[in-house]
């Protein structure tokens, strides 16, 4: 007979409980290892600390194509493009050493680099460039805004692109990350990127969309070789996470910091905060045929109103970024000289608007015909100070008796709101280095009517005339006084109302070596740094 | 009986599969808003959205494909196991969601266990004691509970990683990246959860099995782990699995805050930008999973007291 014991048949319980759990935490393990697994690229030498560089931004990345998300691959080197911009503007050779547009304006001729190698470790020629840009036309970029015929191969080395109409900013269009050049075989038949294979400083290491990218040395490299074996990229969505970030030193370099935390990191000895004015002007974009703004007159009260000294003093903490033109002086031929920055003065505001029958009445609102002065505008978070401007802008205004209601929002509802009509005043940041020379956006977004980030309804002939002009002539004196032209015309119009120019607030660790800053804000030039 | 427990979650599953994706379905169309504007942002970033992109983005994702084809589409792919592909990035959606939702669960779990480490003894210690203990738990748990878990999580950030520069600030790649998350995340929780293990053990400690084991002469530890214990765990069980659903769907803050790629940051993300299939996904998992750990709780409700579902 068996003998059996109250102790024996609680061990074989707690032996089989131990199992079990022992069981579900490893299926949980396994469950969770699975899932976490990121899309590693390559092996070898591990990311660390002491080796990576590591970047912190507000942007997320989701896909790598460059026509989507581009920008952030040519900033972390991995992708390049024909031709590079230098920070006063003027178009550099890129993977193009030379390049060449016919007299009559519709011919481009680029000759490539013969020392490039993809990171697949296939050679850059003529095919490869060819197959790449035509990839590019058939999705959303800048080459769309000329109208390219043709895209043909005429030597091993050679290129030659046909346009149908002259396009004198042409080759500040191939400075657009979603012209990037990649490899053959990182395409698949539909045309869609599958394996990024770029000619840049660092190549693919790993990618956890849409948070991280991390990218390591590329040996190969034609140009100057990265010191640094890796660089990473991590989106951190909170402005007060990327503060943290820099100041326990954890993240090396930080952009777009939110102005009003700057003084958290001036006492701090590891870190160097770096504020730059980029080509990007924070403006209020106005429907002109509103029937509350359709009058000029109406535009320019509302500019009097806005205190840019005190924006840019006090909310932006950039002293000497405010503005009244649309250009920042670094766009030189599109800049006024001589105009006040701060037009202020609330008073001839109340009277210009008194002309028109606007008075303020007992309870503080503005009205005409018992008709209160309502405004709705747009904006959107995804630049922290923006939200913070559009409110300073409601208390100023407010003090005409003017009610404006802010509608923080998604970025999308200002060109939809454009389209619509529906949209009746937006803030916006908007960045006029996206492409090399301003031009094109210009001539997109401020002629015939406006566009979906530039003006709406507003109509000036002699613009549209100047900016037709500019597209073809290639006379540079000729092209000074119409750009001038265009920009007086805009400034004196008011069609949409200049804030201040955009200052990009960056902290660098003491760690890091020879930050230099990209006023295009189209590379890191992480190749160029070191780390101590 | 178990068998009954899992074959009505299994029925409850592909009710809640078709249910949450109809209804995800139908409310995302219903938004205001251009949907291929907000797809066309997320895709191609703030500076180059304009209406071409939206109108490239219409024509390739056949947006103005009728309401009826699309559903019947999804649900088409949804039977064929199916989730789709990410109208932003492309990528298929089952890779979006396990790798986020990885990530969800392995802060959740380590939140959940920490929240446990001390709510159990502190909860416990408090229904032992009561008193002068007790009110400065309920004082304490209150005052943590009433914070944001946004600040608390910011004031362990500086306490952490800027004064004594222990562990990172915010991002997923090693394991210490998980430790700041999930202790702002236990704190939250536990400031609950101990409450409901004193208010469990409390009524426990008081009943009157529970006096009569100590007068037949069992010890204090005897009569704990034989006649407290299991009597104590039902309802603390419960508790925690409706906190560890409710945790994995919406820590989005404490996601957000740490840079962790879980699934209610994706989710937030993807209603923003209209990215259906991500949005759909996200909810079917969610769901499947809301209903996988009820089952879980059940089985373990079940396991500790069977009188419980015998009763029902």
């Amino acid at each position: 007979m068996t003998e059996l014991s109250y102790a024996a048949i609680a061990k074989k319980k707690q032996l089989k409980r131990g199992a079990l759990f022992a069981t579900l935490f490893i299926i949980v393990l396994l469950l969770v290892s699975h899932f976490m697994e990121t899309d590693k690229v390559g092996t070898g030498l591990t990311a660390n600390k002491s080796n990576t560089l590591s970047i912190s931004g507000p942007w997320e990345i989701s896909s790598l194509d460059p026509a989507n998300q581009g920008y952030i691959l040519t900033r972390m080197q991995v992708i390049e493009t024909l031709l590079n911009v230098d920070n006063k503007g003027n178009i550099q050779a890129g993977l193009a050493t030379q390049w060449h547009n016919s007299d009559d304006g519709l011919t481009w001729q680029f000759t490539l680099r013969e020392d490039v190698v993809f990171h697949d470790g296939s050679h850059l020629d003529a095919y490869s460039v060819v197959n790449a840009l035509n990839h590019a036309t058939n999705k959303h970029g800048t080459l769309t805004k000329a109208a390219v015929t043709s895209i043909d191969v005429l030597a091993e080395n050679k290129i030659e692109i046909i346009l149908a109409k002259p396009y004198t900013s042409f080759a500040a269009l191939l400075t657009n990350y979603s012209n990037a050049i990649l490899s053959p075989a990182s395409y698949d038949s539909t045309g869609k990127v599958k394996t990024l294979h770029g000619s840049g400083a660092y190549q693919m290491d790993s990618f956890s969309p849409p948070h991280q990218l991390t990218v390591k040395q590329f040996d190969n490299y034609w140009g100057q070789k990265a010191s640094i074996p890796f660089a990473t990229y991590l989106t951190g969505h909170r402005a007060e996470s990327r503060l943290l970030q820099a100041k326990s030193g954890e993240a090396d370099i930080v952009f777009t910091l939110d102005p009003s935390m700057l003084s958290q990191l001036k006492d701090n000895d590891q870190v160097t905060v770096y504020s730059h004015l980029i080509p990007r002007t924070l403006f209020i974009k106005l429907n002109n045929q509103h029937a509350l703004l359709k009058d000029i007159k109406v535009r320019q009260a509302l500019s009097m109103a806005i205190n840019r000294t005190a924006i840019a003093n006090n909310v932006l903490h950039s002293p000497d970024s405010e503005t009244a033109q649309l250009m920042p002086s670094s766009m030189s031929k599109w800049f006024i000289e001589g105009i006040n920055n701060n037009p202020y003065d609330l008073n001839k505001a109340r009277n210009l608007l008194a002309s028109l029958g606007w008075v303020v009445d007992s309870s503080g609102l503005l009205k005409r015909d018992g008709v209160p002065f309502n405004l709705t505008m747009i904006t959107y978070a995804d630049r922290p100070e923006l939200t913070v401007v559009a409110t300073a802008i409601q208390a100023q205004w407010a003090e005409l008796g003017i009610t404006l209601k802010v509608d923080v929002t998604n970025s999308s509802m200002i060109p939809a709101g454009h389209k619509d009509g529906s949209l009746q005043m937006a803030l916006i940041a908007r960045n006029f280095g996206f492409i090399a020379d301003p031009l094109p956006i210009i001539s997109s977004d401020f002629t015939h009517g406006g566009g979906d980030w530039g003006t709406m309804n507003w109509h000036n002939t002699l613009v549209d005339k100047a900016i037709n002009e500019l597209l073809i002539t290639k006379d540079e004196q000729r092209s000074l006084v119409l750009t001038q032209q265009v920009a007086k015309a805009i400034y004196q119009d008011t069609p949409l109302l200049p804030i201040a120019s955009y200052s990009q607030h960056t902290s660098v660790n003491k760690r890091v070596e020879n930050f230099t800053f990209d006023p295009f804000e189209r590379d890191y030039f992480i190749n160029q740094m070191g780390l101590k | 009986m178990v068998l009954n427990i899992l074959k009505k979650r299994f029925y409850q599953l592909i009710l809640v599969a078709w249910g949450v994706g109809t209804l995800t379905f139908i409310l995302m169309r219903s938004l205001p808003g251009d949907m291929a504007y907000r797809i066309a942002a997320s895709r191609y970033g703030q500076d180059n959205v304009n209406s071409l992109a939206a109108e490239l983005v219409r024509q390739e994702l056949n947006l103005d494909q009728d309401w009826f084809s699309s559903y019947f589409h999804w649900l088409l792919n949804l039977i064929q196991f199916d989730l789709g592909n990410s109208l932003v990035s492309g990528l298929p959606v089952i890779e979006t969601v396990q790798h986020q939702l990885g990530h969800s669960l392995l802060l959740a779990g380590s939140g959940i266990a920490l929240s446990l480490l001390v709510a159990l003894p502190l909860g416990t210690w408090s229904a032992v004691k009561g008193g002068l203990i007790n009110s400065i738990l309920v004082w304490v748990s209150t005052v943590t509970r009433a914070m944001p878990v946004f600040i608390l999580g910011l004031l362990l950030i500086l306490l952490l990683s800027i004064h004594w520069q222990l562990l990172p600030v915010a991002g997923f790649s090693t394991w210490q990246h998980l430790v700041l998350p999930s202790i702002t995340l236990a704190i939250s929780l536990a400031a609950i959860s101990n409450r409901v293990v004193h208010n469990s053990v409390g009524k426990v400690l008081r009943s009157s099995f529970y006096q009569f084991s100590r007068v037949k002469g069992l010890s204090e530890t005897q009569t704990f782990i034989h006649h407290g214990v299991r009597n104590m765990a039902v309802p603390i069980v419960a508790f925690v699995g409706i906190q560890l659903v409710s945790v994995i769907e919406g820590i989005v803050m404490i996601e957000s805050l740490f840079s962790w790629p879980g699934i209610g940051h994706g989710l937030a993300h993807a209603i923003f930008a209209r990215d259906i299939p991500v949005i759909q996904g996200c909810a079917l998992m969610m769901g499947i999973l809301f209903v996988l750990l009820n089952s879980i709780i059940d089985l373990m409700c079940y396991w500790i007291d069977p009188r419980g579902q015998q009763e029902k």
